[in-house]
């Protein structure tokens, strides 16, 4: 066998990588793949909400379209952050989900209900069946974003029993920011009553979601590691905020392009203050540190070649992909 | 209370054994849905458009569900192995990361353009697409399949201690990812699903040739698909035999099995046939105690690629416990009779074709539709051989499947989400097939063709839309 000191492959991990020793630029990455999972998938969820409002069968079907061509690359991102905690991090990937057992399946459980429902919903055109899948698309959009906020609280603030009041307050949170998210797509893809009615629902989860978010950071703030009056806390709050006047306001003048972005830059915003409240812990409710969990030298490497290989390719799938889809979705196509 | 262990290696035996059906599909249509478009786009033929089309839809659905039930594995090693995950992460988490990010994003991306925009891109966009959806099929199978042969032939890895806890350490990743076991998986996987998806192609082909609706676009896909299986059944007997002799060689324990070979012995015989002379051979079929039809020699020749006095270790000179013997023992032999099976029927159809009377033969119609989900039935029996075969180690030799459980689930989790999987995925797998039964019954082209004058026969099905 290969001594591991042989290979030039294990001396990349000692020097720092884009000025950032490579714990930091993994633990960094991680919430940036999560919040990319977020914010692009956080619109499918949005829109999936916004179908309860709908009862006309022309908007409910242009809401699919919408999402259409995008959700499965949006839910990718979930599989890759799973897979890159699981290289990068697998100590805290094993006890996290194994730590949240019954929340996973939830999980899980919401994820396959808002995969398969829109599918579904499709196959048929008789009335009762598109209701029973309409239902379901509508429960999975809301469960999912909701149980997945509720593992980002368990692991933010360290809870080891099934969940407590500020992670299900942040389960809360993200459901209001997913809607924004979702109102903000559809402005860049309707027109008409259909935008402006979905707008209003935007304008009300964003003003929910600041309350809640800033209600979770309260009620969590007595876990030790949690520093509410830290200027990056603050900083990300005041940006948020911003951003949030950002988004109401471009998204009344018609800059749907601003608007979206403004909802993102809060998805970011999120992330970034979860992962800087918890560094340098990786795991609060163990203690564990980034530093500690990461994985050896060798294996880390290999990883690293390959997200920088292979994550600069996938914008660009991405790219082509938005871009072969640009603008609103028209109501004939919808039909089809 | 079921014990933990055991519940969660039932569900991840239901989870898997649900989820590879739509793996199956994707792989196995992929090559079908590229040469479609590129006919589509080349000829300009509207047969080709409707096999574009139709199979495209197949293929979607077959996504959106592995997709679901794909994610549900990823997070089990988390959720209930976490003691393998802990340990094997080094080697184990990098494949699949990589997977997600190389494989899985370029097809699910390419994949939107590919259901839903042919009509907003260019023709060589499109043509792209079919590769790029097909190519990330390929790869997903790649990644998943190195990470699974390093859990079969382990290598290139060093027994370590890291923050207190035993975890294998990467020393080699030449030697643990290009493991000898992987080429053989790969071809065996790879060339299975393409027959597979041959054999549902050509079974609902012959339900309509047979029935005779829409000629033109039910007979192109027949021959296609017969064509395909042509080939490919021949094939996974060829590199199956050679994929058997590896394991013989480096799974003497998971051979000893497939064989139901408890005493070490030279000359052993294939049993082709073992019928049980009393119930409890069923479940323990050992060798002594069964009428048996046997190819004397063979499995002596199989394991050591010739030599017909070969010796072949019996179970009981293995220090550790047998896996369940029957199981493997009986997949292995399904599996197999299935493969003979699938060869006998392609050359049944190549006749035909030969004589000009493929569509004549309502025996062969019949035999066609009665096989059209024996392949994927055949996929899931040769992963029991593979995955049932190498119990007790979840790590071959290395870990024990018992030492990979999460240390802190409890019996009675286990077993709420294990009931909860069975009743989702049974749900997936009813929705799934009344799903893809109306597509074929009611979205394939039911345009009647003009008659072609080739056996042309019976009444033709009025046009129902």
């Amino acid at each position: 066998m290969i001594e591991p000191t042989a290979l030039p492959l294990s001396t990349l991990a000692d020097g720092p990588l884009f000025g950032l020793p490579l714990t930091r630029l993994w633990f960094g990455l991680l919430f940036v793949v999560f919040g990319t999972f977020l914010a692009l998938d956080g619109f499918d969820f949005g829109v999936g909400a916004l179908f309860a409002t709908r009862d006309d069968d022309g908007e409910r079907e242009q809401l699919l379209s919408a999402i259409g061509p995008f959700w499965d690359g949006n839910e990718v991102w979930l599989v890759v952050f799973g897979g890159l905690l699981f290289a990068v991090f697998p100590v805290v990937y094993g006890d996290l989900f194994s730590r949240h057992y019954l929340l996973m399946f939830a999980i899980l459980g919401s994820l396959i209900l808002r995969g398969l429902a829109p599918e579904m919903y499709e196959q048929r055109h008789d009335r009762q069946w598109q209701r029973y899948w309409g239902r379901a698309f509508i429960v999975g959009s809301l469960a999912a974003p909701f149980t997945l906020g509720v593992f980002v609280g368990n692991w933010l603030f360290g809870v080891r029993g099934v969940a407590s009041a500020a992670s299900l307050t942040i389960g809360l949170a993200v459901v209001a920011l997913t809607v924004v998210d979702g109102a903000a797509f559809l402005g860049l893809k309707t027109r008409g009553d259909l935008r402006l009615e979905t707008r209003l629902f935007g304008h009300v989860a964003q003003v929910a979601y600041l309350v809640l978010a800033v209600a979770a950071l309260l009620l969590g703030r007595s876990a030790s590691h949690i520093d509410v009056t830290a200027p990056t806390t603050l900083t990300l709050l005041g940006v948020t905020v911003v951003l949030a006047a950002v988004y109401v306001t471009a998204s009344r003048r018609g800059r749907h392009y601003v608007a979206f972005a403004a909802v993102a830059g809060q998805v970011y915003g999120l992330v970034a203050l979860v992962a800087t409240l918890l560094y340098p812990l990786v795991d609060p409710a163990v203690g564990r540190t980034a530093e500690a969990a990461i994985v050896s030298p060798l294996p880390l490497n290999l990883t690293t070649i390959g997200a920088a290989l292979l994550l600069p390719l996938v914008a660009v799938y991405f790219v082509v992909l938005y871009s072969a889809f640009d603008g609103p979705v028209d109501e004939p196509e919808a039909y089809s | 209370m079921i014990d933990a262990v055991i519940a969660s290696r039932l569900q991840f035996a239901v989870t898997t054994i649900v989820h590879i059906i739509f793996p199956v599909m994707s792989m196995g249509l992929a090559p079908f849905l590229i040469y479609f478009t590129w006919k589509e786009i080349r000829t300009d033929e509207q047969v080709y458009q409707q096999l574009r089309e139709f199979w495209t839809k197949v293929f979607a659905i077959s996504f959106v569900v592995g997709t679901v039930t794909g994610i549900v594995l990823e997070f089990e090693f988390g959720t209930n192995f976490a003691a393998f995950s802990t340990a094997a992460g080094e080697l184990f988490g990098g494949p699949l990361a990589i997977e997600g990010m190389m494989a899985f994003m370029l097809e699910a991306t390419f994949l939107g353009i590919f259901v839903f925009g042919r009509d907003r891109v260019t023709d060589r966009l499109y043509m792209l697409s079919s590769v790029f959806v097909g190519l990330g099929t390929w790869l997903s199978a790649l990644w998943i399949l190195i990470a699974n042969s390093w859990m079969q032939t382990p290598r290139g890895f060093e027994m370590a201690m890291q923050n207190g806890q035993p975890v294998v350490s990467l020393v080699d990743p030449i030697a643990a990812y290009a493991n000898p076991r992987f080429p053989w998986m790969y071809v065996h996987m790879q060339n299975a699903a393409v027959l597979s998806v041959a054999l549902f192609m050509a079974g609902v082909a012959a339900y309509f040739v047979w029935m005779n609706r829409d000629t033109a676009f039910w007979r192109k896909t027949m021959k296609i698909a017969l064509a395909v299986l042509l080939i490919s059944a021949p094939l996974q007997a060829i590199h199956g035999d050679a994929y058997g002799r590896h394991v013989a060689e480096t799974q003497p324990q998971k051979f000893a099995a497939m064989e139901a070979q408890y005493d070490t012995d030279s000359s052993v015989g294939l049993k082709l046939l073992a019928f049980p002379t009393s119930f409890s051979d069923i479940t323990d079929p050992r060798a002594e105690n069964l009428f048996v039809i046997e190819l004397p020699f063979v499995a002596s020749i199989l394991a050591s690629g010739g030599d017909p006095g070969a010796s072949i270790t019996g179970l009981n000179d293995i220090p550790t416990e047998a896996p369940p013997v029957a199981i493997v023992f009986w997949a292995f032999r399904a599996m197999v009779g299935l493969g003979m099976w699938f060869i006998l029927l392609a050359f049944w159809g190549g006749i035909r074709w030969y004589q000009g009377r493929l569509f004549d033969d309502d025996l062969l119609a019949k035999a066609l539709v009665g096989s059209s989900l024996l392949g994927i039935l055949t996929v899931e029996l040769g992963w029991i051989v593979t995955e049932v075969g190498r119990q007790p180690w979840v790590i071959q030799g290395v870990m024990k499947t018992s030492a990979g459980v999460s240390p802190g689930l409890t019996g009675a989790e286990a077993l709420a989400t294990l009931v909860g999987f069975v009743g989702v995925y049974s749900a997936l797998l009813v929705l799934y097939s009344y799903v893809l039964t109306r597509l074929i019954r009611e979205e394939a082209p039911t345009r009647a063709a003009t008659p072609t004058g080739d056996g042309n026969r019976g009444v033709t099905v009025p046009n129902d839309d």
